[in-house]
């Protein structure tokens, strides 16, 4: 009995040790103290605008306005001038394509398609002023538009179609002597209406995001943390980090997670063990598209319908757009569940002037590189855009038509409704041929989701993925994962020797009893 | 004649039990992990079945000292002998009330059919369990993390081992547990692994007579 006791004793000792050493971690609070001391500490701009005399002179033109900020901020233009907001590209290494200055010059997408040729229109939301179809010059600093960054009183716009310049009713004045960092608004006024609307292109950034809830964003919300842009969108020399890989393909200058919360943020090694393959985003990313819908479909190939000669628009309950004669139909949906897949940080692009090698599938506008087997690729989740768009099937180019122009009778599609003289037009423009002959394929764009980040409560769990049925990762089969994985021949026969083992041992039992029975009755009979 | 023998010792049958509890808390939990039910949250099912998985480890350690130290091991010699006629008596005999062909004594507590299934389980389902436990455990994201010398590529193939184990223990635990009715009386043997005393029968019989040439330590303890 001792012996027992005693064994029982040492065994329990060890037991505890061992969940006391299994279920023991080391939290990082370093990093987070200091977060969170960064983010009690009011910003204080060291200098005051509205006092400087060169700020109070009337300004007449925009550009008198990055005159003056320079003549102070004098090593500023030249950063500008070098960064991708202003150049709208960057340098990057592609494999097989060797370096190519990627970006919206050379770019095509399956929303607008292009902006060559639309410059007038597309310019909007460009750092500049001045940008006309031909002949703007990226070298020109006073062609900078500092306000639409830096204006802290929220009253700074652009004209449409104005070539960048800002309306005319803005006080030039009162915002050059309310400068400052930029607001959520600064970046949003651009970055949430990319492709013509609210939240038209990525689903996770959208004007919900100016004073977004902890529900639709657990950093930027009003009631927590109150995160501008820039908080992780850290910027040096006016290089800003970050870029969406609908635009670029190399793995450098990306905003990351990790750059507060570590590589190790969860308590539970299990979960850190998941960041190896898992981005952050894939589990506290749960939806997109919280609060208003994004735009998932684009058919130009129903574009060009007229009533009364005249084009019109058919919108959803919400308000959304689902039809536009200048631009085909769409389909919008809300509070979507992300798609899933590897990416390594590189990316794959069409480019103006690219064959296209296989028509009769879907045509991958920005293909994400990445596998299971890659080691610097993660899960991530994104938005697919899906469209049809106009191709050459001749030369089996993708189209990048003329769209936009002041008037009629210059080939521009939202004026004319002509396909074949846009296309030509539009080609044309770009110094590329085109055979007369129209058709649209599929093509799909992949958005990599990394705002909308929820409450850690409401982040996926592990039955999500690991699961038989439903699991979050069902389309990415290249691994073994428990509980979505197993093999049916081992599950089956598994099964069936367990099965036949009940059996038998119910047969067996139940021969017993009977045969039980019987001797103790062939016994009585003797007696 | 029938003398109470003390036949299982106190660690052995602290071992046995241990290893019943955590065979079924690692099958409850590794069939949560594996998809097929749902009872403690994945977490937890994650979580627990590693702690009982070391502490199954811990117990084998224990368990393997115990066996080389007092000699144990030797009862799971296999043998040929009396195997035809224990199966036998499993499919016939059992049924006519016939006596257990092999007798139970300290030196050999194990029937033919045991010790072949017994050491089948010790050197091929359980450390197959165990060596495929641990690479799930410890092996290596492609290329990140973990053990750098276990660069594994999938644990695809360690998981199917893992998982056809973890079915043939389950259909062992079935088999096992009804033959514990078929000691001398239904309840015997769970008696005897539960006070480590158990009625053996000393008496001349039959069969003794076969199995006398063979066990000649049984009979010099028997008598």
């Amino acid at each position: 009995m001792k012996k027992i006791v005693i064994s029982l004793v040492i065994l329990g000792l060890v037991a505890v040790t061992t969940i006391g050493l299994l279920s023991s971690h080391v939290v990082e609070q370093s990093q987070l103290s200091l977060l969170r001391a960064r983010l009690e500490k009011k910003k204080s701009i060291p200098v005051d605008h509205s006092k400087f005399p060169e700020l109070q002179k009337k300004f007449t033109s925009p550009q008198q306005v990055t005159e003056t900020c320079i003549t102070c901020h004098n090593k500023t233009a030249d950063q500008v001038i070098h960064s991708n907001h202003w150049n709208w590209e960057r340098e990057e290494y592609i494999q097989g394509r060797g370096i190519v200055y990627l970006g919206k010059k050379n770019a095509i997408n399956n929303f607008c398609i292009g902006v060559e040729g639309n410059e007038q229109s597309c310019a909007k939301c460009h750092i500049g002023f001045g940008m006309t179809a031909k002949g703007f010059s990226f070298t020109d600093p006073k062609n900078i538009d500092c306000l639409v960054c830096h204006d802290n009183t929220e009253t700074y716009s652009k004209g449409n179609e104005m070539g960048g310049a800002p309306d005319p009713s803005v006080d030039l004045n009162k915002i050059a002597q309310n400068v400052g960092e930029p607001n959520r608004s600064n970046c949003g006024v651009c970055h949430f209406y990319g492709g013509g609307g609210n939240n038209v292109k990525h689903g996770d950034l959208e004007k919900s995001m100016f004073e977004p809830t902890r529900d639709i964003d657990v950093h930027m919300a009003t009631t927590g943390p109150n995160f501008s842009c820039v908080e992780c969108h850290t910027t040096v020399d006016h290089n800003i980090s970050g870029k969406l890989y609908s635009l670029s393909s190399m793995n450098r200058n990306r905003a990351t997670c990790e750059q507060c919360h570590t590589s190790n943020p969860h308590d539970s090694e299990i979960l850190n063990k998941h960041t190896y393959k898992i981005a952050c985003q894939t589990c506290h990313i749960p939806v997109y598209a919280k609060e208003n819908a994004t735009k998932v479909a684009w058919d130009w190939s129903t574009a060009g319908q007229l009533k009364d000669d005249k084009p019109y628009e058919v919108d959803d309950s919400d308000g959304n757009h689902t039809y536009l004669s200048i631009k085909g139909s769409f389909k919008w949906g809300k509070n979507l569940k992300p798609d899933y897949v590897w990416f390594n940080g590189t990316a794959e692009h069409y480019l103006l002037g690219d064959t296209i090698k296989d028509v009769s599938k879907p045509l991958v506008l920005n293909q994400l590189n990445g596998s299971y087997l890659d080691k610097e690729s993660k899960i991530i989740p994104v938005k697919i855009h899906r469209a049809k768009q106009p191709y050459d099937p001749v030369t089996r180019l993708l189209i990048q038509p003329k769209l936009f122009a002041e008037k009629k009778g210059e080939g521009a599609f939202w004026k004319d409704f002509d396909w074949e003289k846009a296309a030509e037009v539009g080609m044309k423009d770009v110094n590329l041929p085109f055979s007369g002959k129209i058709e649209f394929i599929q093509t799909e764009m992949y958005w990599p989701l990394n705002h909308m980040v929820s409450s850690k409560d409401k982040s996926l769990t592990c039955t999500d993925c690991h699961t038989r049925d439903n699991s979050r990762l069902a389309g990415l089969n290249d691994f073994y994962m428990p509980a979505r994985d197993y093999s049916p021949f081992i599950d089956y026969a598994g099964l069936t020797v367990v099965l036949l083992s009940f059996a038998g041992v119910f047969a067996h039992g139940t021969l017993r009893i009977v045969s039980s029975r019987k001797r103790k009755r062939g016994m009585n009979n003797e007696k | 004649m029938k003398n109470k023998v003390y036949i299982y010792r106190s660690f052995e049958r602290f071992w046995h039990w241990m290893q019943a509890i955590l065979i079924f808390f690692l099958a409850a939990t590794g069939f949560e992990i594996h998809g097929v039910i749902n009872f403690f949250g994945y977490a937890n099912a994650v979580k627990y079945h590693s702690v009982a998985a070391y502490i199954f480890i811990i117990l084998i350690v224990f368990a393997i000292f115990w066996h080389f130290a007092t000699g144990e091991w030797k009862q799971y010699v296999p043998t040929l002998e009396h195997l035809r006629s224990q199966i036998d008596f499993y499919l016939v005999g059992i049924f006519r009330n016939a006596p257990h062909p092999t007798k139970k004594s300290v030196l050999s507590k194990l029937n033919p059919l045991q010790k072949l299934v017994y050491l089948a389980l010790k050197i091929l389902v359980i450390p197959t369990m165990v060596i495929s436990g641990l690479l799930y455990m410890f092996y290596r994201y492609p290329q990140k993390g973990g053990i750098e010398g276990l660069n594994i590529d999938s644990i695809n193939v360690i998981a199917l081992f893992h998982t056809a184990g973890a079915f043939l223990l389950l259909a062992f635990i079935i088999v096992h547990l009804y033959l514990v009715t078929t000691g001398t009386t239904i309840t015997s043997n769970l008696k005897a692994m539960i006070t480590g005393y158990e009625e053996i029968e000393t008496e001349e019989g039959s069969n003794e007579e076969k199995s006398n040439k063979t066990n000649l330590k049984e009979e010099v303890v028997n008598e």
